[in-house]
């Protein structure tokens, strides 16, 4: 049990990737810290548990990366995927420093493998942590414990005290009663606010709670709200979170990675209705998977089935869940209770409009329909060769973009332009600082960790001006 | 709606509704450990966030269906280091409830009692402990009964000194017939059965790269090690304690086990017989193993006392302590042996360090003892493939 009696130099709220970082980073420059975690012990690290690697610059290939992935590629990668949606300046600084966070991190204890089976792709850019995000998350926890910080969990802040730009103290409930904490600066690093149904219907509408949420339950974002509310400058799109397809069968929260599909190239995609309705060979990943949560998000009952047959049963990585099987595409149908003769006749009317092509899945291939609407433009085959099968999936929200405004130091900036007294920010939480839009694979980590350790290091710097002036 | 909740899905085999990632279009197994293992090894399959931790992921990630000798061979790798309990983001309480050294480890556990040779005799694997305790006792009973009754007193309770002095309790030729087959017959069952799960495994011809591989990554327990930082046995933290007490256990052994060939070579070779003095090869080597083999078992014993409850193997804790019993037994005896050799404890010590080295020879096919050779013949079928 942490001290939560005493004054520290630094509060840092939250309890996953960004935060440790910065608590690791605040202890190294001398600082008095306690972590609040919402999370029980188990849970705790919120989405960072369910990652699995992160991308950074380096000049020269390592015997955990296959080649060289310098500060311009990875700044145009970024660039590329947002549209230009950030604030240049901080996307470069933190790129730069992300170099020095390959090696900031592994002195802290986390690990890296080469990349193998199914990760190959992404081997010369991105850094895999060994036994994935959680692993990495121990580790993480070992060290800070090491370096004194105090670390509180089912510690929950309900409310901040901040007057003017300047932040007073922390609230969180102990026995049944409100508890204040207080301290000299904050370090707000407690993700978005992707476990909020009730707070994504303010943009979406009921459709919002048939959504799934991927990670935590733990990320509501009424810290981010209460921040906002207390005259931080507000970054980021409010009403856009990031949703790729999962499988409806997932959990409402913590489902994870392995609840991904990714094989709408396989076959079609019907919605309730048992239609087709977006061309199911538009792009390649990662950007097809990034769209298919927004386009199933906007269905109705905010479900679609993706349907395959025997031939491509063992062409994609398999899910955690079995594909629902049947003998006919009527059977099918039943199981999920679509129309079966509608589902038949959109299938019957695929196949006929299925051109001959050579297929590869790998590029952009010339397997397409003709004659109808939408098309399915590359590795369109016919569904014919029973059994066949079917994935029933919803919209899976990894992270949403609404954040706080920082400067070079993770210090929040108030409406008025001025920089905050002693409030920093790192993590999803100001991640709409670099990432207006879109995702790269890996950057969620990069983002963490790079401002999550200046914001560690400026705080304690604040904290200790603030004792000795 | 459609009849699909959130967190079920159906057994397509039975039409059963299954909490939780299910069976994919799930195979038939003989136990449950091997259901709850195919379920397992599919939902690692789809995250594979261990695969550079051990062996068993990238073995895992070579296969789509998991059929009972895969999952056999997958359990035979695993070293039960714990980490992957500790990494995996859906450990209990996490409703996926994936415990994969739990499960592995009771797969693993049946596999010896499926391929042992002689079929009836797999049933010794049930209640191992008790199993191994009543031989070792029986054992005990009737070569210390076995000495008193043929020998006079005056030999037994004798001070007997200088070369020959043990076989003037039992003749030489005896002891060897005795303990020469009870070790044939233990290299016989163990051979067939060893030989049983290989081919299961769908190991071929064994080549002389992976042979080599696998005594590297056996002889070094490389996947003991939490693919790095150190197995994870009390908690989540890294330690190499169980390596380190593994290795001493081991090479103990094989120490003790060089000292009785060493002895058998002077004995026909030379001519010259046990007991031989303390600066003697087979006395040196005996003594620096046991040595291994008292201090080994008993950190073994202690580690396992300390393991997290979540990741304990209870239902094998007998068959698991029976043999850290016997290893220790065995030393503790042997050194007693030649401190008091001189004494007129030797004749006592000697036919109770005889039953517990006979009760540890032919039970060694039918106890923990086997783990040694699954684990090593699992290795090289996983050099064999990983090759391809
Ligand atoms: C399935 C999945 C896979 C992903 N894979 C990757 C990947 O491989 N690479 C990558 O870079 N990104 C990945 N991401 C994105 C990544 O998880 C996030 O970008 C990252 O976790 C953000 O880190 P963070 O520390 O800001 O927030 P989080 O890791 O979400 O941590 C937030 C913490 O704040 C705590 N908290 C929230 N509210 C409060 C409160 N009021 N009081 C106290 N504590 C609070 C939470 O309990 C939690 O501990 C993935 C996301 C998901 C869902
Ligand atoms: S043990 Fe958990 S983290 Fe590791 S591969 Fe399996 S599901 Fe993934
Ligand atoms: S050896 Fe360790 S990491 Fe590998 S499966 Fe066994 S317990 Fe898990």
């Amino acid at each position: 049990m942490a001290d939560l009696t005493r004054k520290y130099d630094v509060l840092v709220i939250g309890g996953g990737n960004a935060a440790l970082c910065a608590a690791i980073s605040a202890a190294h420059n001398g600082a008095a810290v306690l972590v609040l975690e919402a999370a029980p012990k188990f849970w705790r690290g919120g989405n960072t548990r369910h990652t699995r690697n992160m991308r950074c610059a380096h000049d020269s290939a390592t015997d955990t990366l296959t080649g060289p992935y310098p500060e311009e590629e990875l700044f145009y990668d970024l660039w590329r995927v947002t549209g230009g949606e950030m604030d240049e300046e901080l996307a470069r600084h933190m790129i730069h420093e992300s170099k020095d966070m390959l090696h900031w991190i592994v002195r802290q204890g986390v690990r890296f493998q080469p990349p193998l089976g199914g990760t190959l792709s992404l081997g010369r850019t991105n850094s895999f942590f060994l036994g994935g995000g959680r692993a990495m998350l121990n580790a993480l926890y070992r060290t800070a414990e090491g370096l004194g910080v105090a670390i509180e969990y089912d510690a929950e802040v309900t409310d901040l005290d901040i007057r003017e730009g300047m932040f007073l103290s922390a609230t969180i409930m102990r026995d049944g009663k409100p508890l204040v904490i207080r301290a000299e600066s904050l370090v707000a690093a407690c993700g978005g606010f992707e476990s909020n149904f009730d707070w994504m219907a303010e943009f979406w509408g009921p459709a919002a709670h048939n959504f799934l949420c991927r990670g935590t339950k733990w990320n509501q974002g009424s810290i981010l709200r209460k921040l906002i509310a207390s005259g931080v400058q507000q970054i980021g799109d409010p009403t856009q979170c990031h949703a790729v397809a999962i499988d409806a069968r997932a959990p409402k929260y913590d489902g994870g990675i392995i609840t991904r599909l990714d094989c709408v190239i396989f076959g079609i995609v019907v919605n309730r209705n048992a239609v087709r309705f977006y061309d199911e060979g538009e792009d390649i990943w990662p950007k097809r998977y990034a769209i298919w949560g927004r386009l199933v998000a906007q269905q109705p009952d905010q479900i679609a089935y993706i349907v395959f047959d025997s031939d491509v049963l063992e062409s994609f990585m398999p899910s955690c869940f079995p594909p629902v099987k049947a003998n006919s595409i009527a059977e099918l149908a039943e199981a999920f209770e679509l129309d079966p003769a509608v589902l038949e006749k959109t299938v019957a009317g695929f196949n006929a409009a299925v051109q001959p092509g050579t297929f590869d899945h790998t590029i952009l291939d010339d397997c397409r329909t003709d004659g109808i609407e939408p098309p399915k433009t590359h590795w369109a085959r016919r569904i014919e060769k029973a059994p066949f099968y079917a994935y029933p999936v919803r919209p899976g929200i990894t992270f949403t973009y609404l954040g706080t405004r920082v400067n070079k130091q993770a210090r929040m900036i108030m409406q008025d332009g001025k920089p905050a007294a002693n409030m920093f920010a790192a993590g999803e939480i100001m991640a709409g600082n670099v990432l207006g839009k879109g995702y790269a694979a890996g950057i969620g980590m990069t983002i963490g960790s790079v401002f999550g350790k200046i914001a560690g290091e400026e705080a304690a710097k604040n904290a200790s001006r603030k004792n000795t002036g | 709606m459609p009849a699909i909740e959130p967190g079920v899905s159906t057994n397509q085999l039975t039409g059963k509704a299954v909490t939780g990632p299910a069976q994919k279009l799930p195979l038939p197994h003989a136990t449950a450990a091997q259901e709850e293992a195919d379920r397992l090894m599919t939902l690692c399959n789809s995250c594979r966030y261990c695969e550079g931790i051990c062996a068993v992921f990238p073995a895992m990630e070579l296969r789509r269906d998991f059929y009972d000798a895969d999952l056999n061979y997958l359990a035979n790798l695993c070293h039960s280091c714990g980490a992957c309990f500790h990494d995996c983001q859906f450990s209990p309480p996490h409703k996926f409830d994936v415990n994969v050294p739990v499960t592995l480890a009771e797969v693993r556990a049946n596999s010896y009692a499926q391929y042992a040779w002689p079929k009836p005799l797999a049933g010794l694997f049930q209640r191992n402990g008790l199993a191994i305790s009543i031989i070792a006792a029986l054992s005990v009973a009737i070569f210390v009964g076995g000495f008193a009754a043929w020998r006079d007193p005056a030999v037994f309770l004798g001070v007997h000194t200088g070369p020959g002095a043990f076989y003037k309790l039992m003749p030489h030729k005896t002891m060897a017939l005795i303990f020469g087959a009870a070790f044939l017959y233990a290299i016989l069952a163990l051979t067939f059965s060893i030989r049983s799960f290989w081919r299961d495994i769908g190991g071929g011809a064994a080549n002389a790269g992976s042979l080599w591989q696998a005594i590297k990554d056996a002889g070094s327990l490389r996947y003991l090690d939490g693919g790095g930082a150190g197995c994870m046995n009390e908690d989540d933290q890294p330690a190499d304690n169980r390596r380190m007490y593994h290795h001493l256990t081991f090479y103990g052994f094989l120490l003790c086990f060089a000292a009785t060939s060493v002895a058998t070579l002077w004995h026909y070779l030379l001519g010259r017989e046990a007991p031989y003095p303390w600066w003697d090869l087979p006395v040196v080597l005996g003594t620096i193993g046991g040595i291994g083999l008292l201090i080994g078992p008993a950190g073994l014993m202690a580690e396992k006392l300390k393991r997290d409850p979540q990741i304990r193997d209870d239902a094998r804790f007998g068959m698991e302590t029976a043999f850290l019993a016997m290893l220790f037994l065995t030393s503790l005896t042997g050194l007693l042996l030649l401190v008091l050799r001189a004494t007129s404890m030797m004749g006592p010590l000697l036919a109770i360090h005889l039953g517990v080295v006979f009760a540890l020879f032919v039970t060694l096919p039918y106890g923990k003892f086997v783990h040694g050779l699954y684990r090593f013949v699992a290795l090289m079928r996983y050099a064999q493939e990983s090759r391809h």
